[in-house]
């Protein structure tokens, strides 16, 4: 007879616990976004993030983006021409690297990269007490730890976004000319002609968006972790998989707002 | 006691964890310019203790009032401006692995932006020479150092914005006898020459008897006995004497196996 209600309180108590960390997640967030505003600013560790974020990331979203393009091109050629249609080819490409593929994918192998280290850096700092010591010395946590990578990481992406597109049409272009037997200006030209600024922004958006989920995965969960190493690992374990999971949620949003009439 | 105003004075002040009561009314007054050593075993609250004091545990119940100033009714400009005068040294150093031992040192006077980021390196020598340590240990990365070279470093970060008041966590921990020795030397000139009032929780009953001037049993979530650090060993409570003297046999084992 109690089962039913047993049933009632698990999944209420489950829903609690989703609100709570859901909670706690958007505070900590409107808590690192309101330090990015308020003085005092440490440049330095921007500039540290955007190294650690920007600059270290660029061999692997290029690398990326480089093969992701080519592989598109020639999966795409084989679809289309069974319609008869190779010659939107470049359209196809260009489109889905500049609104979908560059973004998320960048996005994907940075929080593989540097959402980890970020849990692993913070998540080691809290379990040695470096985060209190910080708080002894006059210095917010959330201002010194969170708030530059917060702003890296909305800055950073974008940016390795613009090399990823760039990188992924040229992989798309290099497969199509110097394999598919397309001419190399036709094929520039068709893809300059239907590409629009739209979606060159609307995936500059979406990867401004997917830094800061990053960066907020990987802050949030460092600054949280408890009980020493095997803590630290689950943290760096938990923030991957939750940044990686709201890209891709995030990306379908996006898509709908920027996209769908 | 006179009347004068205790630097530190902590009333009724509890703190649980879940179900686990760790303090339960604490009481003590730490009077100023004097050295006052907590001791009791390990999970008694000590650290909880301090970490309150600190602002970084809040706690559910009590007063903490540094100079007569109650810190939990404080806005949080004027807690930030009090603990700002308090100096820590943390169990295992707590440096940061990020930054050199120089900018460890004078993080708080760049913090407090008493000092340019040109001069912090010239002063962090200073004060590394203070704690017995060669200027040029401030270029190393803290994880160069030895154990006990990153208790020095530690206690000079502690020192460096000469806080009224210092706290040592363990400050022998895990350090060998000598070395104990001399940061135990260290922290009784570094109080003296800046004329701070220190907390020092530990229980290494030496290290207890060089530091303290008063000393303190925290047991079970209070205190249960103070009085002169030299009477540590010579106290008349049956607890503090077999924790002092570290026998088998007494209330605190008889606690353990009920």
């Amino acid at each position: 007879m109690t089962a039913p209600l047993d049933w009632l309180a698990a999944l209420g108590a489950g829903a609690i616990r989703v609100c709570r960390i859901v909670g706690s997640i958007v505070l900590f967030a409107l808590s690192g976004l309101s330090h990015i505003v308020r003085p005092p600013f440490y440049g330095r560790l921007f500039g540290r993030a955007m190294m650690e974020i920007g600059y270290y990331s660029l061999p692997v979203v290029a690398l990326t983006a480089l093969f992701t393009g080519m592989v598109l091109a020639l999966q795409s050629s084989t679809g289309l021409s069974r319609f008869s249609a190779e010659t939107a080819m470049p359209t196809l490409v260009v489109l889905s690297i500049t609104r979908e593929l560059g973004p998320v994918l960048a996005g994907l192998m940075v929080a593989g990269r540097v959402g980890a280290a970020m849990a692993a850096e913070i998540g080691t700092m809290r379990v040695t007490d470096q985060i209190d010591a910080l708080t002894t010395l006059s210095t917010a946590p959330m201002k010194y730890l969170v708030a530059p990578r917060l702003l890296a990481g909305i800055v950073a992406l974008p940016l390795l976004v613009v090399v990823a597109d760039i990188l992924g049409v040229f992989g798309g272009f290099f497969v199509a000319t110097a394999k598919l037997g397309f001419n190399p200006s036709t094929y520039i030209a068709t893809t300059l002609s239907n590409m629009q600024t739209q979606d060159v922004v609307s995936g500059l958006v979406k990867a401004g968006v997917f830094g800061f989920l990053i960066a907020l995965m990987g802050c949030y969960h460092g600054y949280n972790s408890r009980g020493g190493a095997q803590g630290v690992g689950a943290a760096t374990t938990l923030a991957v998989v939750s940044a990686s999971v709201l890209i891709l949620a995030f990306d379908y949003f996006l898509s709908e707002l920027f996209f769908v009439r | 006691m006179s009347g004068a105003v205790p630097k530190i004075r902590v009333r009724g002040l509890k703190k649980a964890f879940g179900d686990k009561i760790v303090l339960d009314g604490v009481d003590l007054d730490v009077m100023p310019g004097t050295s006052m050593v907590v001791i009791g075993g390990s999970g008694t609250g000590k650290s909880v203790l301090l970490k309150c004091i600190l602002g970084l545990i809040e706690p559910d119940e009590g007063s903490i009032e540094i100079d007569g100033a109650d810190l939990l009714h404080m806005d949080g400009k004027a807690q930030t401006a009090a603990r700002a005068r308090i100096g820590m040294l943390f169990q295992n150093g707590a440096l940061f692995d990020s930054i050199p031992v120089w900018e460890n040192v004078s993080f708080a006077l760049l913090a407090q932006r008493r000092v340019a980021r040109a001069g912090a390196r010239e002063k962090a020598g200073e004060v590394l020479g203070q704690v017995g340590l060669s200027p040029s240990v401030g270029d190393l990365s803290p994880s160069e150092l030895s154990g006990g070279m990153q208790k020095r470093v530690g206690l000079a970060r502690a020192i460096a914005a000469q806080p009224e008041i210092l706290f040592f966590d363990e400050p022998t921990t895990g350090l060998d006898p000598i070395m104990g020795a001399v940061i135990d030397g260290l922290i009784v000139d570094c109080v003296k020459k800046l004329g701070s009032t220190a907390v020092a929780i530990t229980h290494d009953m030496a290290s207890a008897s060089r530091i303290g001037d008063r000393a303190a049993m925290l047991h079970r979530g209070k205190i249960i006995w103070s009085g002169p650090a030299d009477k540590l060993l010579d106290s008349g409570n049956d607890v503090v004497d077999q924790f002092t003297h570290g026998r088998r046999e007494g209330p605190i084992q008889m606690e353990l196996r009920r």
